[in-house]
């Protein structure tokens, strides 16, 4: 890609009303007994009508930070939302009650989670789970939400559901636990889907039916996803953007080819090689050296650059800007062609 | 540090075999009168046999048995029937100072690094604690030099030696169960799961530490893990676990390039593969339904309940993991072939 143009400016603001969600800027940090950990510096992204966003990151990244502020389910104390905006169809929901934001939950914005044995609650019947959403915030009576129920497990692909209707989560294999999750967070019909790492404690073949559910259901529905993963390869089979994110920022954002082609980003390049891969034999592994850095003592500079091959003195004195290169990608490295160069080779 | 493979001792020779390994944990009913009312057969009649100085791959998604399989042979759990032997030696029937003779050369690294290391010991205390049951390995005087010596081998710092565990990140404090299992100078480790719990970046640490760790001292792995793409990197022969059973085992290439047992064709054609090319090319098998439960397996073929090329006879009569026509390493299904151009 010769012709690509690099200008070093921030990410670029997006005209208004120009996508269904768009953070801009976010800052979150939480306020501890041992000091302040910023956890997100700076995120933005943004997500269209229909399409599916990876975010991607390993722990501690601010992955999920970032969607549980988007879905108004941070912790306050002790995580503070510093600044920034998190707009939904032009409107900031950080500037919204907390009545208003009820009605975005679950109607606009839908979240589902890794663990589905502990999102659910031991103690009720599934049916009434999947039901409650809808008797609460619908005003259904008992037997129209009996029959939603019942129709939402049905599209989730839970074999017998009226017969299982009354069933625990204990009752449920790990699969079908996490379709039951699923069923709930569509019960309102919302636009956008946030699947946090929702394949994670499950088995490949298993995994398998679930991101194949998923992506169906993306499709038939129409909605939005917004998968967070640390699974490079999960990634590669669904998405149609990923951000990838290091120390509460977005150090990369590209379309899913691009990225997987030439990262642009010496971390993303790291990643991608230090994963063994059943297509390829006799590989040898490259690691990334060192350890993701303390968020309470996240280093000057780029954050990555303790850790990085390319680093020089100026990864260490200044911190990098989101360089925009030529095929609509972004990297946050001062060398960002030069390592996308690198990759393509 | 000197390995502990003397000059007798020829690389690819048997180490460990096992011969129709069976753990049936009991499911009993009542409170006072106690009694059984099944079982659930957690291992089921596993054979195989380790080489000195080979991977072993045990790959099965979870509740196939393969964790139980590493607690029989650390003697953790006592077999319902079958046997062992270790180098020779009758694995199970060993006690008292014989059987310390035999842990001394298997030892075991676990899945999580947070709960598998006591959080009020000192690195030190913990890497040298297999001395104080094995004072001769190390006399009282030198157990100190020793623990830094194997604190340099797995890449920490000695002078952390008098550190604890939560000073120590994911990745490192999987470098300190590892040190713990090389103490004794072993030559079988037993890894369960053993990066599963750790991010991408330092799950690759980790596994080329092994891999340098079994080239230096001559060590057997038996890997135990759930993720394929990290068997086929490390392993040199893989065993399939599907239901307390062994269904296929071979070479890696065998298993990876030429798989004959239906199970396994899905297994590999479900991991996602980290290239967004190949998207369209891959058709997955997908498997329908859940795992039956090991307390209730099905008659004949374990997997013919979710197999698509089940038949009568796979209900009536359990196939054996033996060679079959369609490829020579042994498989357990009436209908091996190898599935055209596997991902």
């Amino acid at each position: 890609m010769s012709h690509s143009v690099v200008q070093p400016t921030p990410a670029s603001p997006t005209p208004e009303g120009g996508h269904l969600l768009d953070v801009r800027d976010l800052h979150v940090e939480f306020r501890t007994g041992e000091g302040v950990a910023k956890v997100i510096n700076g995120v933005s992204y943004h997500l269209d009508a229909g399409e599916t966003l990876a975010v991607l990151g390993e722990s501690g990244s601010g992955k999920s930070v970032t969607a549980q502020a988007i879905m108004g389910i941070l912790d306050t104390p002790p995580a503070v939302i510093r600044s920034g905006q998190i707009l939904y169809q032009g409107r900031d929901l950080l500037k919204q009650s907390e009545e208003q934001r009820r009605q975005v939950r679950g109607k606009e914005i839908a979240m589902i989670f890794q663990d589905a044995l502990s999102a659910l609650n031991p103690t009720f019947p599934v049916g009434w789970q999947i039901g409650e959403t809808l008797r609460q915030r619908e005003g259904m009576s008992k037997s129209d939400a009996r029959r939603r129920s019942v129709e939402l497990m049905d599209l989730v692909k839970i074999p017998a559901a009226a017969k299982r209707l009354g069933d625990y989560p204990h009752q449920f294999s790990g699969g079908m636990r996490q379709r039951v999750m699923i069923a709930m967070a569509l019960a309102m019909n919302p636009k956008v889907l946030i699947a946090d790492e929702p394949t994670t404690a499950l088995d490949v073949t298993v995994q398998a039916q679930i991101m194949d559910l998923l992506a169906d259901l993306r499709r038939d529905l129409n909605m939005a996803m917004i998968l967070i993963t640390h699974d490079l390869g999960v990634v590669a089979g669904v998405a149609d953007r990923i951000a990838v994110m290091y120390a509460g920022r977005i150090v990369e954002h590209a379309d899913v080819r691009s990225l997987y082609r030439a990262p642009a980003h010496p971390y993303t390049k790291g990643l991608l090689e230090s994963i063994p891969r059943m297509d390829v034999r006799g590989q040898q592994l490259s690691t990334i050296k060192g350890l993701p850095p303390n968020l309470m003592r996240i280093p000057s500079g780029c954050p990555f650059h303790p850790r990085c091959p390319y680093v020089q003195q100026v990864c260490v004195d200044v911190v990098p800007h989101d360089l925009v290169l030529g095929d609509g990608r972004t990297s946050a490295c001062h060398f960002a062609q030069e390592v996308r160069d690198d990759s393509a080779r | 540090m000197t390995a502990p493979a003397s000059s007798t001792k020829v690389r690819g020779e048997t180490i460990l075999s096992v011969d129709n390994l069976v753990k049936h944990f009991p499911i009993s009913q009542g409170v006072v009168f106690q009694k059984q009312v099944g079982a659930v057969r957690a291992v089921d009649g596993v054979s195989f046999e380790l080489r000195r100085g080979e991977t072993l791959g045990v790959v099965g998604e979870s509740g196939c048995g393969k964790s139980t399989l590493a607690r029989l042979l650390m003697r953790l759990e006592t077999p319902t029937s079958g046997r062992a032997t270790l180098e020779g030696k009758d694995l199970f029937s060993a006690s008292g100072s014989e059987l310390r003779r035999l842990r001394r050369n298997m030892q075991m690294v676990m899945q999580d690094p947070y709960t598998s290391l006591n959080p009020r010991m000192t690195v030190g205390d913990i890497i040298g604690e297999p001395f104080e049951i094995h004072p001769d390995a190390a006399p009282k005087g030198s157990r100190d030099r020793r623990v830094q010596e194997l604190l340099d081998v797995v890449g920490l710092n000695p002078e952390h030696i008098n550190r604890y565990p939560h000073q120590f990140s994911g990745g490192q404090r999987q470098r300190i169960g590892i040190a713990r299992a090389l103490a004794l100078r072993p030559e079988i480790i037993v890894c369960d799961e053993p990066v599963s719990a750790l991010d991408v970046s330092i799950q690759a640490q980790v596994i080329n530490l092994l891999e340098q760790l079994q080239d230096e001292f001559g060590l057997s792995y038996i890997f135990i893990a759930h993720d394929l793409s990290v068997v086929r990197h490390i392993a040199d022969r893989v065993a399939v676990m599907y239901l307390g059973k062994i269904v296929e085992i071979g070479t890696e290439d065998e298993i990876y390039e030429r798989a004959t047992h239906p199970y396994t064709q899905a297994l590999l054609s479900a991991v996602p593969v980290p290239d967004p090319e190949v998207r369209n090319d891959r058709t997955i098998i997908r498997l329908t339904g859940d795992v039956p439960s090991p307390a209730d397996p099905p008659s004949g073929c374990r997997f013919r309940t979710r197999c698509w090329k089940a038949q009568d006879i796979c209900a009536t009569q359990e196939p054996h993991a033996v060679p079959r026509a369609a490829d020579p390493h042994p498989s357990a299904c009436h209908y091996a072939e190898v599935r055209p151009s596997l991902p």
